[in-house]
């Protein structure tokens, strides 16, 4: 397999002049920014500020595969655990939801930092493999561990009161905590694409013999965006317990792992933008196709079809063409 | 907790008052219709609701139903998203059926905060009215414990007074297994030894052979769904029942032995609060029921739905308002009557209580008709059948 | 009488054989998917979905037109190849030239398709699929007490296991195959019509998983969901195998199995976990898995 016909290198960034963001890129953050303050008045909340978790799990993956190259295939694991430990630590321990949603952060970053060490040092589809056999060993753990209460999850975790001051029982004020938590994440991965770090993972992705030949320690380069892609998801998967007041399985199951890709793909992987919309997407799908039964499932499969076979810069990557700018 | 609930009521109705002239009343049906318990719960329960309804003719008692459904997928939070926008948004009054345990306990809490009616006839977790319980939630049909003790009592009872289980390795068959050896001690039988398999699994050879190794009289299958038909079709295939031991599937439906084959199930020992075939009442509801059911009888499950949602319509009726508080309070005052579970109650922690069967499977010269499939063994009085109202620890009994 | 780690060797024995028994079923399903990774560079995820329809087919032929297993066994491979060719024929053939992640996707997309409409037209219960008079019943070995079904899934699938081997590794039509696999331009340059050889691969390696799918039918129930946890598993055997390499594929399978029987007796609980510390331990040391050429 040559580089060239490397699909990811199809939607790559193009150059980003040094003083900031294109003034697309402003004008698309301005517009989403708008319409995420207006969408608790249009659209349920709690559906919203589920659609905003995935998308930044989206995003956190993308990060890895979109701009690292490297496809992890069990990135349940991290968004799982994480929200686990959130949710253990508001319930339990009874810490205020921002410091659960670090310590959810930090065991994520934990375990990326693990797995992670170990599994840069295959390529590829190994890659992938070695990801995803820590991720079902993270699953049966959380299924044996005491404090995840099995199948049953953990359930009816306070909301608490952020700082201990602001109570977030009330779904619009726990919106506006979640927005800003998603966008720091992505303007935060927004940063980290356009970095000069950045740069060198492109470098990396395109072309990994050179980059080495150029005297870049690649292995450290992608384990530092692996790590930051797995705690990204862990933010992720620590504020949707938060949301949810629940953590359950499902959420380290290999079926998310799956989900999580189907996101990226859809939306445009190795683009800024397009993990939201492949987000939206499906969660949509998801909530308001929920009473068709199988349908859905057999509605998600023909998705991957025919976002495999024809499209598959995604809808946003797409779009990016059409407009001959990079989104 | 009592003034909490009782200002939130009275709050509740202020709002009602204004529109009390007729009463409509939304039902939403939230179970699996895609995974492994789409067939005792999934497309059947709408039906039964429905039918509970015309039943009932809520129409003619100005009481106007309308039923939405959706799928939970069997995950905690697809579920809890689809209560919550219910009860949030499209005004939906009580949520019906949720099997799957952790969905379950998600949708009592989120009914517990909003207000509203949880009529639980699909979840098999006893701490729906233990450590979970809730003032309003109603668990109908059956739960673990009930199931354990059904079958180890009465499997003791009948010389069975040696066990091996087979459990699936999460909490649902760790409690199965628990309250079950419990019982089994209790009654003077002993546990020989368990073995815990991975969960979902496919093969369960190696587990059978752990239990005919041990020479245990009964073995206890603590699983559930797609687990427990594999267990049983293997067990067939090493000959567990032939070689003399019993096999007691603490968790199983009826639509499993259908799926099976007698030839494959028979001799089968399990617990069940329902079966079609029992009296004319059943009987003359499963067929009707049938007939919309693409010739699927009902599942217990099912059956709940339909008892429970009457039982509901009954309250509302009588009420005169869908006011949760009252309602709720009128369902648990009012003993319940319904042609497919008899007479009953409902006990302060929310606990339905009627008599539960312990049934044999039959053997394929017995079955006379399709569906005939069980005998009974035993029936277990209503007031020995549940857990006692003080062992379950839960907060709403003083 | 000694006894293993409070095990008894009757018991240990009883456990080895099932294990290699139900290694079998590995070894055919990962036999499958290392054909057609080798010759295709395809991660065919619908493969799981394809040994459900195995087992679908053959309920089929039994409730539809009242034919038995035994006829079943040759029938139902065959047409489940049929449908895989037709997939190679319509989708996956226009992915040959992209990452190894599309097709994945590609497939696992099938898979979710072709699986929920089973579950929409066959329920999820499953559905009984007796066996044939000829497997029912067992011999005691003195150690265990071995069905005869069990006894015929490991003579069967040794025999299909060997067959696919012994063709792709000493015939000429093998020999094609492997050529074509290291360098296809230069075998198309001698003639060697490479696609339709590509699309028959497919199909054979699909034909596997319906036969595995047909010996599955009288032992587990016939279920759609039947092949959806499995292909993880049999994913795993292949990488631990090593990608592509026929003969380790099969080994692995046998072994697996083994040590999946093993991992009952002595720590039940990890039973399902145990293949994936395997995986993650063999590529963490040998990268391009025990029988695999090196990348």
């Amino acid at each position: 397999m040559t580089t060239d016909t490397n699909p990811i290198a199809m939607t790559a960034i193009t150059a980003v002049g040094a003083a900031g963001m294109p003034r697309h890129h402003l004008a698309i953050f301005v517009a989403l920014f708008v319409f995420l303050i207006a969408a608790p008045f249009l659209l349920y909340p709690i559906f919203v500020m589920k659609v905003l978790c995935f998308a930044l799990f989206a995003c956190a993956f993308n990060l890895l595969l979109g701009f690292g190259g490297l496809l992890s295939f069990g990135h349940a694991a991290y968004f799982g655990m994480a929200s686990y430990v959130s949710a253990h630590a508001a319930k339990v321990w009874g810490l205020t939801p921002e410091l659960a949603i670090i310590a959810g952060t930090l065991v994520a970053a934990v375990l990326g930092l693990a797995i992670g060490s170990l599994a840069i040092r295959r390529h590829g589809i190994y890659f992938a493999m070695v990801t995803l056999a820590f991720a079902q060993m993270i699953y049966f753990f959380s299924l044996q561990a005491a404090f995840t209460g099995g199948e049953d999850g953990i359930q009816a975790v306070p909301r608490g009161h952020l700082f201990g001051l602001i109570d977030l029982g009330s779904s619009d004020v726990l919106y506006f905590f979640v927005l800003a938590i998603f966008f720091a994440g992505i303007l935060l991965i927004y940063r980290i694409i356009h970095s000069p770090f950045g740069q060198v993972l492109k470098a990396i992705r395109e072309n990994e013999p050179r980059a080495i030949s150029l005297g870049y320690r690649v292995n450290r380069y992608k384990l530092a965006v692996f790590v930051l892609s797995a705690t990204l998801a862990g933010v992720a998967g620590a504020t949707k317990a938060i949301v949810f007041q629940l953590a359950s399985l499902t959420d380290v199951y290999w079926t998310m792992s799956g989900e999580v890709v189907l996101m990226t793909l859809l939306g445009g992987m190795g683009t800024v933008f397009g993990p939201i919309v492949g987000a939206a997407v499906i969660v949509t799908m998801q909530n308001y196709l929920a009473t068709f039964g199988d349908w859905v499932t057999i509605g998600q499969g023909i998705i991957f079809v025919v976002a495999v076979l024809s499209f598959r810069e995604g809808i946003v990557g797409v779009l990016a063409k059409w407009i001959r700018k990079p989104l | 907790m009592k003034k909490m609930g009782f200002v939130l009521a009275s709050t509740a109705s202020l709002l009602m008052a204004g529109a009390a002239y007729a009463t409509d009343v939304k039902i939403g049906v939230l179970n699996d219709r895609s995974g492994i318990y789409a067939d005792i719960a999934g497309e059947g329960s709408v039906i039964a609701a429905q039918m509970a309804v015309e039943d009932f003719k809520a129409t003619d008692k100005g009481i106007n139903v309308s039923i939405v459904s959706a799928d939970h997928q069997n995950k905690p939070d697809v579920g809890s998203n689809i209560a919550r926008q219910w009860y949030d948004t499209e005004n939906v009054d009580v949520i019906a059926d949720v099997p799957t345990s952790s969905v379950a306990l998600a949708v009592n809490e989120i009914t517990k905060e909003k207000n509203k009616i949880f009529l639980a006839s699909g979840p098999a977790s006893s701490d729906l009215t233990g450590k979970a319980c809730s003032p309003n939630t109603v668990h109908w049909t059956y739960d673990t414990w009930a199931l354990a003790n059904g079958t180890g009592s009465a499997m003791v009872a009948q010389g069975g007074d040696s066990w091996f289980f087979v459990t699936a390795d999460y909490a649902f068959g760790h409690a199965l297994e628990r309250d079950t050896s419990a019982v089994v001690e209790a009654s003077g039988g002993k546990v020989l030894g368990a073995v815990r398999h991975p969960f979902p699994g496919q093969d369960f050879s190696s587990f059978l052979l752990q239990a005919q190794g041990s020479g245990a009289k009964v073995v206890g299958l603590a699983n559930a769904g797609g687990d427990t038909i594999n267990a049983v079709k293997q067990a067939s295939e090493f000959g567990i029942t032939q070689g003399g031991q019993a096999l007691a599937a603490l968790l199983m439906f009826i639509n499993d032995v259908h799926a099976l084959g007698l030839e494959v199930a028979q001799g089968l020992v399990l617990t069940s609060a329902f079966y079609w075939d029992k009296n004319d009442q059943t009987r003359e509801f499963s067929a009707r029921f049938q007939e919309r059911n693409a010739g699927q009888k009902p599942s217990m499950i099912e059956a709940g739905v339909y008892a429970s949602v009457l039982h509901y319509l009954k309250a509302v009726e009588a009420v005169g308002d869908k006011d949760a508080a009252k309602v709720m309070a009128k369902m648990k005052e009012m003993p319940t009557e319904d042609p497919l579970f008899g007479k009953g109650t409902i006990r302060a922690d929310g606990r339905k209580l009627h008599d539960m069967y312990l049934f044999r499977v039959k053997k394929p010269d017995q079955s006379k008709r399709p569906w005939d499939y069980f005998e009974t063994v035993a029936t277990i009085p209503a007031d020995k059948a549940f857990r006692p109202l003080a062992e379950g620890g839960c907060s709403l009994v003083k | 009488m000694f006894e293993l780690l409070g095990i008894p060797p009757q018991v240990l024995f009883g456990q080895l054989l099932l294990g290699l028994i139900n290694g079998s079923f590995y070894a055919v399903l990962s036999l499958g998917l290392a054909v057609i990774f080798g010759l295709l560079n395809i991660i065919n995820f619908t493969h799981g979905a394809q040994y459900m329809l195995g087992a679908f087919g053959a309920w089929m032929l039994l409730n539809y037109l009242g034919v038995g297993y035994w006829w079943a066994v040759f029938i139902v491979p065959p047409i489940v190849g049929v449908t895989g060719i037709v997939l190679e024929r319509v989708m996956i053939r226009r992915l040959y030239h992209l990452d190894h992640l599309y097709g994945l996707l590609l497939t696992f997309g099938l898979a979710l398709i072709i699986v929920g409409f089973f579950r929409q037209f066959f329920g999820v219960s499953g559905l009984p699929y007796p066996p044939p008079p000829l497997l029912t019943g067992g011999y005691n070995l003195g150690f265990m007490y071995l069905p005869n079904s069990r006894a015929w899934v490991i003579v069967a699938s040794l025999i299909v296991c060997l067959a696919t081997w012994f063709i792709i590794e000493k015939t000429r039509l093998g020999a094609y195959l492997r050529a074509a696999t290291e360098n296809p331009t230069m075998v198309g340059a001698f003639g060697i019509n490479v696609p339709l050889l590509v699309t028959l691969t497919y199909g054979f390696g699909v034909a596997l998983a319906g036969f595995a799918g047909v010996l599955a039918a009288p032992i587990y129930a016939v279920n759609p969901n039947m092949g959806a946890d499995l292909i993880i598993v049999v994913f795993a055997v292949v990488v631990i195998g090593g990608m592509g390499s026929i003969l380790g594929s099969i080994l692995t399978g046998f072994g697996l199995g083994l040590i999946e029987g093993l991992t009952r007796v002595f720590y039940p609980e990890g039973s399902a976990v145990v293949i994936f510390v395997i995986m993650a331990l063999v590529l963490l040391v040998k990268p391009a898995g025990l029988f695999g050429r090196s990348v």
